[in-house]
């Protein structure tokens, strides 16, 4: 995948838990346009292990001078938001991924309702920008927890007015989605961006007024498949190496000077099809080539995206 | 670089021919003695230098000629240009794209200066010249898509995507080739895609069609497609079949080697950053016989793998009518001695 090298050209804090962080590029030129709703993956690495974190791109998809992103705190997890918080600073480099869109805009729609739950409302923003540009009918729902936690409520009141609908749980104020979705016209998409209990009720009320499945859209992420390092033994050239968790296994064998078959590396075309002779754990087959029954079978693997669980996996090449 | 461009047809008195640097660059499709239909999709990354690869878009000799074959073939059915009223981000997109490769990559031919949303755009070649506010239609003679549609070579599709699958929404197509169905606008990837004979194994579409939904910004993709044509024709589409169809009766013993072509179809697959869309473009490159003969390699190479072709291939083709003459032609050259793997022409 092509990355971008980017550092850090201010940091601002939003609200008591939120941060927000411009990229400027390395070499001084221009980001990209990209479209609403895409996020980029950031490298971090954080005491020798590389966490890829995805984050949605929040400014306009105009401005290509600067990316922006928003990063909540998240206490629990131990991924990237405390390090962004606690560590990075202004002028520090990261690579990023180019913009990828899992959470574009139905551009045939007649009607898009957005729906975000706190810190949800970051694909939002750069949606807002392209439904703004294109005149389209939109509605905005943005519900949070307490006054302090609206991040950005001020900034859309003015792009938005009177399409912002906010909903602050510490005053009472509740979305009624049953209200607000029972009376739509037909051909409106809605969009939701927020907790997992707030998707599935969505989701849950878009089924009972039977809306069609394909008009409900949710962000999601996928991440590069990362995973856990272990270890792979080459049969042929008669090696035992480590594929570690930012790796590819075929990227793993590459590092090691073996010469591997490759064409797509996205796991479609099937030229870098691995046989197995032996192995001991799971397999994790992430790619499109294999059929059901083959990757049942243990029998081959697609070292560009796939990956196991092992301490042997003898591979013949 | 500066290239210089030929005074050629794709019609009519067919005077179009391939340089010896031209014969040498072409993009020989076969690295095998025997064909296989496969997902050969890879990255369409920065190629060897003078290589058809070597930019995103490559611009040859022939350029100016095939532009205006594009002209003529717009004038007379002004349908072969379309666009759906959702597909206007992708429209600037694809201006963006081809303008801003263009001018990188060929800086003696292209110039594009921005200022902001202003944006000059001068085509020495075709000698255009034009200043326009980007995102604003009103200030270009034509939509932006059909605009540089017609001063880049080959032929293109922007695909939107959405509800799990790919839409041809827009389509600017002035040299399609008879192996593809009628392409009708709004299209999706299932009805646009037919069966191919003896690709047995289920799901390569599918599969194509997963990866393409998965095609990142700034890492395009390409694969190469082939088929044979008489003449250099470009426009070999289904519309026009009573111009050219009847050219196949016409093939024989003494002009087997000047009229049959291989047509060799460079495809790649951008992703376009404001729309979220695709842009799948479709580059044609013809050579006759003759010409592939300039390289003992290359004529040994197609006299197997035509030779071996399976039936069902032939006939989808279209190469019935002359098929036999032009392996009968070629089998001069196969001494039988091996060729090893590689498409390189020596
Ligand atoms: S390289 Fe294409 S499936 Fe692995």
């Amino acid at each position: 995948m092509s990355t971008i090298d980017v550092k850090v050209s201010a940091i601002e804090q939003v609200t008591p838990l939120v941060k927000h962080f411009t990229f400027v590029k390395e070499d001084g030129t221009v980001f990209p346009a990209f479209s609403g709703g895409s996020h980029v993956v950031i490298s971090l690495n954080i005491g020798g292990r590389i966490h890829r974190n995805p984050y949605s791109l929040m400014g306009s998809p105009e401005d290509t001078s600067a990316y922006h992103i928003s990063v909540r705190r998240q206490e629990r997890s131990r991924g990237g938001s405390v390090y962004m918080h606690e560590n990075v600073t202004v002028g520090m480099p990261f690579k990023i991924t180019y913009p990828v869109n899992l959470f574009s805009l139905a551009k045939k729609a007649r009607k898009h309702i957005l729906i975000a739950g706190g810190i949800g409302i970051t694909p939002f923003m750069s949606q807002i920008a392209d439904l703004e540009r294109l005149g389209a009918d939109y509605e905005l729902h943005y519900a949070f927890r307490a006054p302090e936690h609206g991040a950005f409520a001020e900034r859309l009141k003015k792009t938005c007015g009177n399409k912002l609908h906010c909903y602050v749980d510490s005053l009472g104020e509740r979305l009624d989605l049953s209200v607000l979705m029972g009376n739509q016209p037909l051909g409106t998409h809605l969009y939701v961006c927020g907790p997992n209990p707030m998707v599935v009720s969505v989701f849950e009320v878009a089924r009972n007024f039977g809306w069609p499945e394909n008009h409900i859209h949710s962000e999601q992420f996928l991440a590069p498949p990362i995973g856990e390092p272990f270890k792979i033994q080459l049969a042929r050239s008669k090696k035992e190496i480590l594929v570690p968790a930012e790796m590819s296994m075929l990227e793993a064998i590459e590092a090691a000077g073996v010469e591997a078959d490759f064409l797509c590396r996205g796991g479609a075309c099937g030229r870098c099809e691995l046989q197995i002779l032996e192995t001991d754990g799971a397999l994790l087959h992430n790619d499109h080539f294999l059929t059901d029954a083959e990757k049942a079978s243990g029998k081959k693997i697609m070292p560009c995206v796939s990956r196991a669980k092992c301490e042997r996996l003898l591979l013949d090449i | 670089m500066t290239l210089v461009f030929k005074q050629e047809t794709f019609r009519d008195d067919y005077r179009y021919s391939n340089s010896p640097s031209g014969i040498k660059r072409f993009p020989f499709p076969f690295a095998e003695d025997q064909y296989m239909y496969s997902v050969n999709i890879e990255p369409h990354g920065k190629g060897k230098q003078g290589s058809v690869n070597e930019f995103a878009f490559d611009v040859d000799e022939h350029y100016v000629a095939e532009c205006i074959d594009k002209g003529i073939t717009l004038e007379q059915d002004p349908g072969r240009y379309e666009s759906l009223p959702h597909m206007m981000d992708a429209q600037w997109d694809f201006l963006e794209l081809t303008m801003e490769s263009h001018a990188q990559d060929y800086p003696d031919h292209f110039t594009l200066k921005k200022n902001g949303l202003n944006w000059n755009w001068e085509n020495k070649p075709l000698g255009i010249k034009d200043s326009f506010v980007f995102g604003d239609c009103s200030t270009l003679p034509m939509d932006p898509f059909e605009y540089m549609g017609r001063q880049v070579q080959g032929d293109f599709v922007l695909l939107d995507q959405r509800d799990e699958t790919l839409y041809a929404d827009a389509g600017f197509i002035t040299s399609q080739a008879d192996w593809s169905l009628a392409f009708n606008i709004g299209m999706s990837w299932k009805e646009w895609h037919g069966p191919v004979p003896r690709v047995t194994e289920l799901g390569v579409m599918d599969r194509a069609l997963k990866y393409l939904m998965n095609l990142q910004l700034g890492s395009p993709v390409r694969r190469l497609n082939w088929t044979m044509t008489i003449n250099p024709r470009l426009d070999t589409s289904p519309e026009n079949y009573p111009f050219w169809g009847g050219d196949r009766n016409k093939v024989n013993k003494e002009n087997v080697s000047d009229l049959v072509h291989l047509r060799v179809e460079l495809q790649a697959l951008f992703r376009l950053p404001r729309s979220n869309g695709i842009v799948f473009v479709i580059r044609c490159y013809l050579i006759n016989l003759k010409e592939i003969a300039t390289y003992p390699r290359w004529s040994k190479r197609l006299h197997r793998v035509l030779k071996g072709l399976h039936p069902d291939l032939i006939e989808y083709k279209g190469l019935t009518k002359f098929h036999p003459l032009a392996v009968d032609w070629l089998s001069k050259f196969d001494d039988g001695a091996t060729i090893e793997l590689g498409t390189q022409p020596e």
